[in-house]
């Protein structure tokens, strides 16, 4: 049986073998096994060669303005909780331009999923230092090499006490996709960050790379441990893959209150005139 | 033009509150023209105010006539300082005819050398009752001993404005307003300060709100079910007065992290079928300008209410000004089309707040509701919101399968599904896109897309809201004015009881309604009032209608006209 997200033979705006084929793939294939139906996805996305995977998968989507993923992703999960929300961009987008909404959206806690295509470089502005890039990365802007420490989104993420934290690697599609599963099934914002080699403007964090520089998470980590998260976070010699924390939560949509008592979605509700009525009579200040 | 009127055929009376910020010069406004209100006289009330929580000085201008009184004065017939820096304060608007009420360690030597001097020891007797805490309330009893009250129906509202509060609480707020009141009846008082004009029993069934109640209403009343802002004077009292209400009225207000992510929200709300608003003032719209641009791109509705205050950059957070016309009719990257409305009373706020949700629906674009300071900060008694008129239109329609988001369509105005309603996919892109909503640089569908959009700012020119003649329709005068100067033009125009003379209030600034042409053509001379220093709405007016109006009548010292200003500055016009 065909992927119902498959769209078919179309025309994608990434280099071949780059590693945002194999994210995907892998995402189309988590989306069909958890039999997610596409007319209840939305895919949100800002700019960025990564913020272009709305487009190549069957599903509602809104791909709006750099950095700006996850603002709309919160409001539509908030006004209909029953759609499956997924932000997805790459690591300029969501850690750089973005950046000060990923912290508050981590404090909001919606229950949507963000997968950020982390490669450590720019792409579609042709290959300047991102957010992730390690120090000493030569572009033909940091010429000498970045000089900023890199932004650890993990750590990030943990220290904010946010409700999932995992990261991936797009070579590894199966361990992608168990953690992918896991992101998605889990109630309130899940972060997946995941390893992409960019083949193109990145020469130094490339497939080998990742393959001798990561290693994966196994039973010995509790997820439930934040500080032994933090400590795997903070690693640098090698990278580790896999749920670092998991910190269940009342989502932000729950904590609206707004469906406590009604759960229809906001577009299936109407102004009660009676209750606007008596509001504005309060203002005839009797008492 | 100072108190042209004297207090003998007083029709109304002005008086004025002023003290430091944290003092409590809120709570004897709000008493005071509740209690005015309640006992069927017009009021009117509005503050100027400094940008910090304590210290400073911060006045409020409050009117209470036997007729409907909106509109901001200079005249000052009663001033009550609460501070020692206050007569100073308001020293410009101090006449001869001024009565000054307050304790006499605060009251200016010249005010006690103009015999026209109430020392009332506001403090004193609040300390005697229980605390300094209570000189507000002994206050506010003064002023309605001086103005003859009913003491029992002062009393009574008093015991009802703390009923909440704790019974010893209630009881020494009773006795402070009894307290001030008795006080200011042992003094010899001059002539002329007892109301002498009838309340009317049916004032008392009409709502006393300010601008930013009447908008957020106006939201309610508009299906808006989603608010998400970062708070900015002046801007802010709509967000308040939507998250306090939001869970019985149905409205998701949500606080966000800075203004970027407040409209990306509401757009992203409205993309999920939503009614969204965002409220802002300067330099936060400002940083959703990139968000209105979306807005234009995706087609998503967003109502934007942009409480106006004088800038650049900080400027006076929390004065007036009508300088961000400009920036609203420009904001945003590239082209597309936009409305903006700028209500000038508390009804048009009401009205066209709500009118707002229903067109920015109808057509897809971004729907501005243009006030500022003044008008947020302003308290009136109205009769009513007419809430037969409150029919919440929706446009989005249940998608088929075949669903295209940007459907090319005559008038450009493409059926909007939203996600999960309908067997369709809802695809919506800031880049160029197709009539799927997938990107695209395919130039043919470039234009196509443009000129779509562009269409629908040809399809809402049939619900121009028309601009209000006020005064003869054979005038040979025409005095122009936008937004919240609706009332203190109005009112100079009546004091200035010129018959050649008409006034035209444009509550919707753009696209500007077909008639502007003909209606400034007929006039021999035309005057702009504004608060602004470079004509804004004037240039607009040369721009769209293309007519120039003769002169331009412009103030930008961050407060707001009064009915006196617009006197004397129609009349230095006439004069040439």
């Amino acid at each position: 049986m065909m992927n119902a997200f498959e769209m078919g033979d179309i025309d994608v705006a990434w280099c071949p073998g780059c590693g945002n084929f194999p994210i995907l793939k892998t995402l189309k294939e988590t989306l069909a096994e958890l039999e997610i139906d596409p007319k209840q996805l939305v895919m949100v996305s800002g700019i960025g060669q990564a913020a272009k995977i709305p487009h190549y998968l069957k599903c509602h989507f809104f791909n709006g303005l750099h950095g700006r993923a996850l603002p709309p992703a919160t409001a539509i999960k908030a006004v209909n909780p029953r759609l499956t929300v997924i932000a997805e961009s790459g690591d300029g987008d969501m850690y750089g331009e973005g950046g000060n909404h990923f912290i508050h959206c981590i404090r909001r806690n919606p229950d949507i999923t963000n997968i950020v295509h982390d490669n450590m470089v720019y792409g579609l502005t042709k290959g300047q230092a991102s957010p992730t890039s390690r120090r000493g990365f030569k572009t033909p802007v940091q010429v000498a090499g970045v000089i900023l420490e890199p932004f650890n989104p993990l750590a990030v993420a943990i220290a904010l006490d946010a409700s999932f934290v995992a990261r991936a690697s797009a070579g590894d599609r199966e361990q992608t996709k168990e953690i992918l599963k896991r992101a998605i099934r889990h109630k309130g914002y899940a972060l997946v960050d995941i390893f992409q080699p960019c083949v193109t403007f990145n020469k130094l964090n490339t497939y080998q790379w990742f393959k001798d520089h990561v290693y994966y998470l196994d039973d010995s980590h509790d997820p439930s441990d934040r500080t032994a998260a933090f400590a795997r976070a903070t690693e640098t010699d090698r990278l580790p893959l896999g749920v670092f924390y998991v910190n269940p939560k009342d989502s932000f949509e729950e904590n609206t209150q707004m469906y406590r008592r009604d759960e229809r979605p906001l577009h299936q509700r109407e102004v009660d005139a009676k209750k606007l009525a008596s509001l504005i009579d309060t203002f005839t200040m009797a008492g | 033009m100072k108190d042209p009127r004297g207090t003998a055929t007083r029709r109304d009376m002005s008086i004025v509150l002023c003290g430091q910020a944290g003092q409590g010069v809120q709570t004897v406004e709000t008493l005071l023209t509740r209690i005015l209100k309640t006992a069927g006289y017009h009021v009117h009330a509005t503050k100027e105010y400094m940008s910090r929580v304590r210290g400073g000085a911060n006045s409020t201008t409050i009117r209470v006539s036997g007729k409907r009184v909106s509109a901001l004065v200079d005249r000052m017939d009663v001033l009550v300082p609460l501070n020692a820096g206050a007569v100073a304060h308001v020293a410009e608007r101090l006449t001869p005819q001024t009565v000054v009420v307050g304790e006499r360690e605060v009251v200016a030597d010249e005010a006690i050398e103009s015999n026209r001097t109430l020392a009332v020891p506001f403090t004193e007797i609040a300390t005697e009752i229980g605390g300094k805490i209570y000189s507000n309330v002994v206050a506010v009893g003064a002023i309605a001993g001086l103005l003859g009250l009913d003491p029992d129906a002062v009393v009574a509202y008093v015991r009802r404005y703390f009923a909440k509060k704790s019974e010893d609480i209630v009881a020494n707020n009773v006795k402070a307003v009894r307290a001030g009141y008795d006080a200011i009846g042992k003094l010899d008082m001059p002539a002329g300060l007892r109301l002498s004009f009838k309340p009317s029993a049916k004032v008392k069934d009409e709502l006393l709100l300010s601008g930013a109640e009447a908008v957020g209403l106006g939201a309610i009343a508009g299906g808006c079910n989603f608010v998400s802002s970062y708070p900015m004077s002046p801007s802010t009292g709509v967000l308040t007065f939507l998250a306090q209400h939001g869970l019985e009225q149905g409205v998701l207000a949500e606080q966000a992290e800075d203004e970027i992510a407040a409209i990306n929200m509401a757009i992203g709300a409205s993309y999920a079928g939503a009614r969204a608003l965002v409220t802002t003032s300067g330099g936060g719209f400002a940083l959703m300008t990139e968000g209105v641009s979306l807005a234009g791109m995706l087609e998503c509705p967003v109502v934007i209410h942009l409480a106006q205050r004088p800038g650049p950059a900080t400027g006076l957070p929390t004065r007036t000004e009508q300088a961000d016309l400009e920036l609203a009719l420009y904001a945003g990257h590239g082209e597309f089309p936009r409305i903006l409305f700028a209500p000038g009373t508390l009804e048009q706020a009401f009205d066209l707040t709500q009118k707002a949700f229903n067109l920015a629906d109808k057509y897809q674009v971004p729907a501005f509701v243009l006030t500022d300071e003044y008008l947020m900060d302003s308290y009136y008694n109205v009769k009513g919101f007419d809430l037969s008129r409150t029919k919440t239109e929706r446009h989005i329609v249940k998608t088929a399968k075949d669903y295209r988001r940007y459907e090319l369509t005559k008038n450009g105005i493409s059926p909007r599904g939203i996600p999960g309603y309908g067997s369709g996919l809802v695809a919506v892109d800031s880049d160029e896109h197709d009539e799927e909503g997938h990107i695209t640089e395919d130039l043919d569908v470039r234009v196509a897309m443009v000129d779509k959009r562009l269409a629908k700012g040809e399809a809402l020119r049939k619900d121009i809201v028309r601009p209000e003649l006020i005064g003869p329709k054979d005038y040979k005068k025409l005095v122009i004015c936008w937004g919240s100067t609706y009332h203190v033009v109005k009112e100079a125009l009546a004091e200035l009881g010129r018959t050649d003379t008409a006034m035209l209030h444009y509550s919707q600034v753009y696209p500007l309604h077909p008639s502007t042409a003909d209606l400034i053509g007929k006039a021999r001379k035309t005057v702009v009032v504004e608060g602004n220093a470079t004509g804004q709405f004037r240039k607009l007016i040369r721009l769209h209608a293309g007519v120039d109006a003769d002169e331009g009548l412009i103030k930008y010292d961050g407060l707001g006209f009064t009915v006196e200003d617009v006197v004397e500055g129609l009349t230095a016009i006439d004069k040439g």
